[in-house]
Order: structure tokens, then C-alpha cells, then sequence
């Protein structure tokens, strides 16, 4: 509950005394620069927030952050991160951690804590490999991916984190990239402001283990025709040129030049509503080559109330119905006798 | 021998015997509601003073096939007047309301017991489904006849018809031949028919809005009592006095109730919120469903997607100031150890209540054991020590789920609550304790630094109790993070110093020794050094310590002790062992407490080791220390 004393901070107040241990070059750094800077803009006291991580690299973020923080076991941050609003509603609380952590071994909790809507952040960074265990492919990386425990290429299909967050009815849904820092800070202060939890998976590089993994969407020789911007009620245009877009075809969608000579208008194009869980599903499984990448925010849903209100409402609504609890009648209550006469 | 109608018509004048105490077993499909049954015989022998203990017994199948012995749901209740401890090795009388509870029950019957049977489940179609040989009636077998006395009584007939104006279906009148039953049976004992003639309006008409089913019932209940009363079955009629009890005032409760008392006390003594994090899960699940009904007392609930998301909660729930609580069994203890080894670490308090049930693996989920004390000893990663308690009988949940929390915050270290399901399910009288007789339990969240120059100190120890400050988010200048990764003393940064290693575990270790500082001493029955000393522990106080009496009753020098503190041990113990030639511990597994005490004492400790998923006989734990004396 933001009130009037709220201290004015900055990003190096919610810097902590320990030194960032990832690997210099590793996209981890500018995530943490955004977080940092996002905090002072979220009303918030450094007191109420608590930072949760599971294992990884990723995992190491809550050390770096001058705010409370939990470092718990490989996948189950969601499950913290739960038990810490059930306690406490008005913390505001933060879990950031990688694609090994959140949709590997954490992928049930992932999804339980998306379909309660508890009023958390989730900062998922994905990059496509498993660090800390020094390069075993993960759930995100793709199908032939060669990684010492995959020498002749991984067989498995990777999961799609933001269709996963659809299909668990996660109420914001967005992605980022590391290394557009504006982008970034922008999106993941609207993730912070949503009531409910919010799921912001980050394109981040492991220039050790998977170095250019996402670079076909982060570069700018090549991110024009990649991948593109996503604003509400505005028409989904990508390209160096902006010439082209994405227009509704039978229930999907389809990637057409506009303009002039195209006999293709703006008007044509495919319109983002962030309100349209149908939409949400279908951009979160466009993916390059075939089609430009979606960024920014893919879904909103600020009406549904969060799992830890309900609980509390539960509370007061059995309060108001039977009064504060009273131990003595409690423990008196039912078939009670008396024995008097001495042994 | 068989009782019948025509033979009790000879009109002659009932009897009254006095009997000290009786076992009474109801038995049935699981869908005659034999638990309701034998629990509305206990309350009423409870509320008419006689000491109780009891046990129900459930198919492991929720509803399984009619008729069939593996659908067979039993209750065996112990009423007495004497102070007693278990629910009975031998049942005096049993209700019997179909074959395949016959088959599976009989042989428990004492001889010449009385067995009560609904004649009318005795057809050719349910002998075949609990699988008696063609042409076969139990019934009619002469050694049967010749070892109980049997009483046949057409009990869905004898409903029906007493029920034939109520207006209501077949199906509902069937449903209350357990009421006609249990009429019958408080006849024969001289019980008053009111208590349950309150619990089925109660039930029925006031919180289901079901007043005509309440009406059959009770139709059904008063017609069996007057069956009793007038058909003359039985040429005696027992009485069991009550009780010589403690002066107080008492009241019937189970361990899994008690438990959830006992938590929520001890959060009021704190002036702490209770958040209880489960995931459902035979025995345990009980407990969540009384703590979900006490939202008003501020209880938080929480349905977890699984047994290890309910550890996480617990521990961050923790680590946000709440007395947090997660509850499971055997196979959830398995999944929760890399979170328990975590909260070790954290050094935070919380309580896991471990409802054991027998295993391995699945195991048998409605049955009983003790085979999880060295799981939760040692059952996680690297040293990572633990408090451990047990409770040892239905009503001592209530004290030792408040030592849980008290041990728990002192030392800042989770506190494993080792229950079982013969506790949990079972019950008793409890004398209701007085709440300003028990002790405030002290909690200390700092709201000032430690460190005015420099970063908070989470792990700065109490000198005294080694335990940490418990700082919770909301707290300025007191943010501090907790990780799994070994950390510095004091500063709580990550180390990875050997000798600081070194220090943190033997200091994890060492908080929970100095609680045996401020944990009572263990207490001996009998005499204070002898024989031999019959030492136990959880769910089996009952026939541990009613086996101590007849033996020294037989003039033996045996002594019995319970612990209900395992990890740390009473300061006394090794005291206690060696003041006896012989120490034989009973434990329904295959000797972990045995391996713990002689491991600590080098006491050459002998076991008595049964492992049926039930409790012990008191004769066999008799028979069986007699057998060691003799050697
Ligand atoms: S291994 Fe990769 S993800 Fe981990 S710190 Fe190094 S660069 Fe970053």
C-alpha cells in the first residue's frame, strides 16, 4: 500500500553489497540493470518486495538485489513465491530465473501459480540452454540441438514458454529481449503494475554456452524483419521498410506486404487486442523463420481477482460471519462432560 | 451356540451384569457407515463417563464392490471403567452387517463373544461375493456355534417395517439399518439413546435441512433399542460403569483434531497466524480439512499442486513470520527432503507433520506404522539434522503440536511432528487443558539492525539457543537474503570456506542438542530400576504401557517409558537405560529406534518388531517380553 513517506530511490539502493558473479558479456547484466531500474518507479518500499530464484545462473538474481530475497531449490520458486503472498498480500514479489528452472523442473509449479493468478512477476530468462551445469540443452532449445549430452542432436521438441503461459490462463503475458534495454524497462513495468501474475519471458544470451542463440531477433541488421512490436488496437507491422504485416487468414494469421501496389492497406492488417486470449494463443506461436516474432505485451487480463485475495477475503468473510475466533470455545465445543468425584 | 426368537420367548427375567470393561467392533460394507456407527457408541460412552480409546478401520478402496471383503469398513471401540489405553486386543461383541465383514472379523471375537448379525446380508449371493464356498452358510457351522453366540436378527427386514409408513425410498430406509443396529447394542449395554438422537437432528435436520432423514433414523435407532429390549435375545444385560477420571471436564477427540487444536493454540500463545500448506494425501488429509474450517481464528489454507510446492509455501510462509505448518505422510516426507534440508539451512521454524502409514512405497495408506523415524532422521542431503517429536496418543496432539512450534522457534529449526495413523484416527477422552495454564510461546522478530555500519547480519546467533534473528520482509533496514548455498556465519553471505563449513554444520547440530535443556525429563512407570525397561514410542504408548501393567501385575520387574521427544533425546535417558538389566523396545518396524539407541547409549537394546499394519496385542507384547525374561 503506497503511501505518502514513500523515500524516494534509485536503482543503486536496491543494489546489494555482493559482487555479480555471471560471466562478463552474459545478457543476465542487463536484465539486472533494467530490474534495478524498474523498482523505484513501482511505489513500492525496498522492504515490501522480495526477489525469488530457483537454480541457474538466472537464480543468482535475488543475491544481487538489495531487497529480501529467497535462493531456493531447482523449479519450485513458483511455489515460494505462493507461500510468501498467502502469508503476506502485500509484499510484492518477484521471481526471476531461467528455462531449465521455470519449465523443466518447475514446469507444474509454473503453471499452478499462472492458473491461480497469484499477484506475482515472473521474469523467465530463456536462453535456450543450461548454464550452470556447463551446456546441456534445455526445454526451450531446439529440435538437433548438439550439447555434450546431445552429441548427434537433441530429439525432443521444445515447449513454447508463451503458449504454456496461455494455456495455464496467466492474466499478462509478454516477451523482451536483453539487450533492448528500453523495450525491456518499458514492458516490465507494465508486467509489474498488473495485478496478478505476470509473465515476461526475456531473449537472453549465454555467450558461453548458446552465444547467438536469439541473435536472428536481437541484432539490428536483422531484428526488423524478425521479429516486431506489439501495441494495443495498433495493426502488427514489421520490416526495415515497415512494408509489412500480418493479416488475419481463417483462424490465423499470415504475413502480406501493404502500401501501395499491394492492394493491401493498413486497415487490412491483423489488430492487437491485448484483452483476446484466442489472439494471445495464436502470436505466441508465431515463430521465425516462417514469421516474425511477437514483442511486447501479448495478453492483459486485469479482471480476474488473484488466488491470495481470496484466501484473505475467505478470511474475513468467515470473521464476519462467526466473529473472531475464540480458543477457549474451540477447544470446548461439541459433546462435553463433567467428572467430578475425585479418583 | 445361536440365540434365537422362539428360544428368547420363554420370557425369562433379563439379568444385569457388571463388566469392567468391553470391546465392541462394528463391522460392515463401507457403505453401511460403520465409523458413524462406532463413533456414535464412543460418544456416548464417553459422555456417560466411561474411558475410551477406539479404532477404525478402513478399506483401503473408497467404495469398493458390495459385498466383497476387500469393501469390508470396521470400528472397534474399548469403553471401560477403568482407566485404559487401547482399544482391545479381543472384541467382547461384535456387530456384524454382512458376510464379508464375518469372514474377515470373526476370528478376533473372543470365545463364547457376542456376534449381532443381519441374517438378512446372509443370502446365497453375498456368501459367493466374499467368496464362501457353494451351499456354505457360516451360520450354520457348528464350530462357530459351538465359539460365539451368535444372534441373528433380520435387521433390513426388521427396518423396513418400522419405516414402511415414513414415506421415504427403499434405498433410504436400507441406509438406516446401522442406526437399528446400533439401537440394539445400546439396549444390550445399557446406554441412553439420546446423544445420538441430538447428533442425527444436529446433522440431518439442522445443518443438512434433512429433517425426514434425521426422523428415520432416529425411528430406526428407538426400534432397534426396543427390539432389544423387547425380543429378549439376550438373558443378560451389561453395564460398564463409568470411570474413575481425573476431576475436569472432558471432552472425545481424535489425534488428527486434537493436532489441529494443539496448532492452533499454539499460534494464539505466540500471537502468530497459522498458514497450512498440504497436499491430500491418507492420513494426513484430516488435518487440513480441520484447519480449513477454522478461517475465523485467521488460519490460512492452502491446497498446494503437490507435496513439494507445500514445503515451498511452508518455508516461505515462514520466512514472512507465520507459524507455518505442512502436513503429510511417509511418501510426501520422500518428496518434501530436499525442501526440508533447505529449511534446515534457511534456519527457519516450521512444523511437518508426518501422519505415518505402512510402506513402502504405497504401502497400505489406511494402515498403520512407524517405519518413517529414521527417514525423518537422516532422509536428506549431506548432515542436516532436525527436531523430532512424537505424540503418543490421541490427546497428548495437543500438547506436543505446541512443543513442535515452541522447540521449533527456539532453535530456529524445523520441527518434524511423527504421528501415525492409528493416533490420528484413533480417539479418546481428553481432560480440557486450562489455556492460561500453558506457557506464552516468546517470538522475537527484530525491527533494528544488528549492524548499524554495514549490511544487516542474518545469521548473528543468539549466544545462548545458537539460533538466528528471525527478520521477516516489511521490515526496513533489515532486508537480508537466504539461499541453499552454504553461508557465512554471522553475515549469511555465500562461503565456501572449509572451516566455516565445518562450523555451520556441527552448529546446526548443536542448536537442536540444547534443546534437551528445556525439554522434560522422560518419566518410567514402575519401578525405577529392575528388569527390564520396555521402552517405546509414538502410537504404540497404549499396549506398551497396558502390557507394563499386567506384567508387573504378574510380579514382574518391568518398567515403561515413552518418548516423545526424539531428536534431541531427554537429557535423562541414558540415565534411564542403563538402571535396567534388559531394554526391550517394541516398534512396528524393523527396529529404528532400537538402532538410534544403541547407536547413542551402546545399549545392547532388544526389539520387539511387528510390522501388520496394525497395533500391538497387549498379550503378545506380554507374551513376547515374558519369552526375552526367559531366555
Ligand atoms: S553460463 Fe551463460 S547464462 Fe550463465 S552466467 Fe555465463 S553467460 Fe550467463
Amino acid at each position: 500500500m503506497p503511501d505518502t513517506a514513500l523515500p524516494t530511490l534509485k536503482a543503486k539502493d536496491f543494489t546489494s553489497d555482493q559482487d555479480v558473479r555471471w560471466c562478463p558479456g552474459c545478457g543476465d547484466y542487463a536484465v539486472l540493470t533494467a530490474v534495478r531500474k524498474v523498482l523505484p518507479n513501482l511505489g513500492r518500499r525496498k522492504e515490501d518486495i522480495v526477489f525469488v530464484s530457483g537454480i541457474g545462473c538466472a537464480a543468482r538474481f535475488p543475491y544481487y538485489i538489495d531487497t529480501y530475497g529467497m535462493h531456493t531449490i531447482h523449479g519450485r520458486a513458483p511455489a515460494f513465491a505462493t507461500g510468501l503472498k498467502v502469508s503476506n498480500p502485500d509484499l510484492d514479489v518477484w521471481i526471476v530465473t531461467g528455462d531449465g528452472d521455470l519449465l523443466s523442473i518447475g514446469g507444474n509449479h509454473t503453471m499452478h501459480i499462472m492458473r491461480r493468478n497469484v499477484d506475482i512477476n515472473i521474469i523467465l530468462l530463456n536462453n535456450k540452454i543450461y548454464g550452470l551445469t556447463k551446456g546441456q540443452y534445455s526445454p526451450t532449445s531446439e529440435l538437433g540441438k548438439k550439447t555434450k549430452s546431445t552429441p548427434m542432436g537433441s530429439i525432443d521438441y521444445p515447449i513454447n514458454p508463451l503458449s504454456l503461459a496461455v494455456g495455464s490462463h496467466c492474466t499478462f503475458i509478454a516477451r523482451s529481449i536483453d539487450i533492448d534495454v528500453k523495450h525491456l524497462n518499458v514492458v516490465m513495468l507494465e508486467a509489474a503494475k498488473h495485478r496478478g501474475t505476470s509473465f515476461l519471458e526475456v531473449y537472453q544470451d549465454c555467450n558461453i554456452f548458446n552465444h547467438k542463440a536469439w541473435f536472428y531477433a536481437t541484432q539490428k541488421e536483422t531484428k526488423a524483419e524478425t521479429t516486431f512490436m506489439l501495441e494495443h488496437g495498433k495493426p502488427m507491422i514489421f520490416g526495415a521498410d515497415a512494408n509489412k504485416g500480418l493479416r488475419f487468414k481463417g483462424g490465423s494469421l499470415e504475413v502480406v506486404e501493404f502500401g501501395e501496389g499491394t492492394g493491401v492497406t493498413v486497415d487490412d492488417l491483423a489488430h492487437h487486442d491485448e484483452t483476446d486470449r484466442n489472439l494471445a494463443f495464436t502470436l505466441s506461436q508465431l515463430a521465425y523463420p516462417d514469421f516474425p516474432e511477437p514483442m511486447g505485451v501479448i495478453y492483459r487480463n486485469e479482471k480476474l481477482e488473484s488466488y491470495e485475495r481470496m484466501l484473505h477475503n475467505q478470511i474475513d468473510e468467515a470473521i464476519e460471519k462467526k466473529g473472531v475466533g475464540d480458543l477457549h470455545a474451540l477447544l470446548h465445543e461439541g459433546d462435553t462432560w463433567i467428572v467430578d468425584d475425585e479418583e | 451356540m445361536i440365540v434365537t426368537t422362539e428360544a428368547a420367548s420363554e420370557k425369562k427375567p433379563v439379568e444385569d451384569q457388571s463388566l469392567e470393561s468391553v470391546a465392541i467392533r462394528f463391522v460392515g460394507d463401507s457403505g453401511d457407515g460403520m465409523q458413524l456407527t462406532g463413533g456414535q457408541f464412543t460418544t456416548t460412552s464417553a459422555l456417560f463417563g466411561n474411558d475410551i480409546s477406539t479404532f477404525p478401520d478402513f478399506p483401503a478402496e473408497i467404495r469398493a464392490p458390495r459385498g466383497t471383503t476387500y469393501g469390508v469398513s470396521g470400528f472397534q471401540v474399548q469403553f471401560s471403567s477403568t482407566d485404559i489405553h487401547t482399544p482391545g486386543d479381543i472384541v467382547n461383541a461384535m456387530v456384524v452387517m454382512n458376510p464379508a465383514a464375518f469372514k474377515t472379523n470373526i476370528a478376533d471375537v473372543e470365545a463364547g463373544g457376542i456376534v449381532i448379525v443381519n441374517e438378512d446380508e446372509f443370502t446365497k449371493n453375498n456368501f459367493k461375493k466374499c467368496g464362501y464356498p457353494e451351499g456354505y452358510n457360516p451360520l450354520e457351522d457348528e464350530q462357530f456355534q459351538g465359539d460365539y453366540k451368535i444372534i441373528p436378527v433380520p435387521m433390513s427386514r426388521l427396518t423396513r417395517e418400522s419405516l414402511a409408513d415414513s414415506g421415504m425410498g427403499t434405498k433410504d430406509i436400507d441406509r438406516c439399518r446401522n442406526m437399528f443396529a446400533l439401537g440394539i447394542v445400546y439396549w444390550l449395554y445399557d446406554r441412553s439413546i439420546d446423544p445420538t438422537v441430538k447428533f442425527l437432528t444436529d446433522t440431518f435436520a439442522k445443518v443438512k435441512n434433512k429433517p425426514e432423514v434425521a426422523e428415520i433414523n432416529i425411528k430406526a435407532l428407538k426400534s432397534g433399542y426396543y427390539f432389544g429390549e423387547t425380543a429378549e435375545l439376550f438373558p443378560v444385560r451389561y453395564r460398564v460403569a463409568p470411570a474413575k477420571l481425573k476431576k475436569g471436564k472432558y471432552r472425545k477427540i481424535s489425534g488428527s483434531e486434537a493436532t489441529a487444536l494443539g496448532f492452533v493454540t499454539a499460534a494464539a500463545k505466540a500471537g502468530k497466524t497459522l498458514t497450512y500448506s498440504g497436499y491430500p494425501i491418507t492420513p494426513a488429509s484430516e488435518l487440513i480439512h480441520h484447519l480449513s474450517r477454522l478461517k475465523h481464528f485467521g488460519v490460512r489454507t492452502f491446497q498446494a499442486e503437490d507435496e513439494i510446492a507445500a514445503i515451498c509455501a511452508t518455508i516461505a510462509a515462514s520466512f514472512a513470520g507465520d507459524f507455518a505448518i505442512t502436513g503429510t505422510s511417509g511418501p510426501g516426507i520422500a518428496l518434501k527432503s530436499e525442501g526440508i534440508g533447505l529449511a534446515m539451512m534457511y534456519e527457519l521454524p516450521m512444523v511437518i507433520v508426518d501422519v505415518q502409514r505402512a510402506g513402502p512405497a504405497t504401502g497400505m495408506p489406511t494402515k498403520t506404522e512407524q517405519a518413517d523415524l529414521l527417514q525423518c532422521m537422516f532422509g536428506r542431503t549431506s548432515e542436516s539434522p532436525v527436531i523430532i517429536v512424537a505424540p503418543q496418543s490421541p490427546s497428548d496432539c495437543f500438547e506436543m503440536a505446541i512443543e513442535a512450534f515452541r522447540l521449533s522457534v527456539r532453535a530456529m529449526c524445523p520441527c518434524i511432528y511423527l504421528s501415525d495413523g492409528y493416533i490420528a484416527n484413533g480417539a479418546e477422552p481428553w481432560l480440557l487443558p486450562d489455556l492460561d495454564a500453558i506457557e506464552p510461546i516468546k517470538i522475537e522478530h527484530p525491527t533494528v539492525t544488528n549492524n548499524p555500519d554495514g549490511p544487516y547480519l542474518p545469521y548473528q546467533r543468539d549466544p545462548e539457543t545458537l539460533a538466528r534473528p528471525w527478520a521477516i520482509p516489511g521490515t526496513p533496514g533489515l532486508e537480508h537474503r537466504v539461499g541453499g548455498l552454504e553461508k557465512q556465519d554471522v553475515t549469511g553471505n555465500v562461503s565456501y570456506d572449509p572451516d566455516n563449513h565445518e562450523n555451520m554444520i556441527k552448529t546446526r547440530a548443536l542448536k537442536i542438542q540444547k534443546l534437551a535443556d528445556i525439554i522434560p525429563p522422560l518419566t518410567v512407570l514402575g519401578p525405577e530400576q529392575g528388569d527390564v525397561l520396555l521402552l517405546g514410542w509414538g502410537g504404540t504408548y497404549g499396549s506398551i504401557t497396558t502390557a507394563g501393567n499386567r506384567l508387573r501385575d504378574m510380579g514382574h520387574s518391568v518398567a515403561t517409558a515413552h518418548l516423545r521427544y526424539i531428536n534431541p533425546f531427554p537429557k535423562n535417558l541414558g540415565e534411564v537405560l542403563s538402571a535396567y538389566r534388559t531394554v526391550i523396545i517394541p516398534e512396528i518396524n524393523m527396529g529404528q529406534l532400537r538402532l538410534l539407541i544403541r547407536d547413542r547409549f551402546m545399549v545392547d537394546a532388544i526389539g520387539i518388531n511387528y510390522m501388520k499394519g496394525k497395533g500391538y496385542m497387549v498379550q503378545d507384547l506380554v507374551n513376547e517380553t515374558l519369552a526375552i525374561m526367559n531366555r
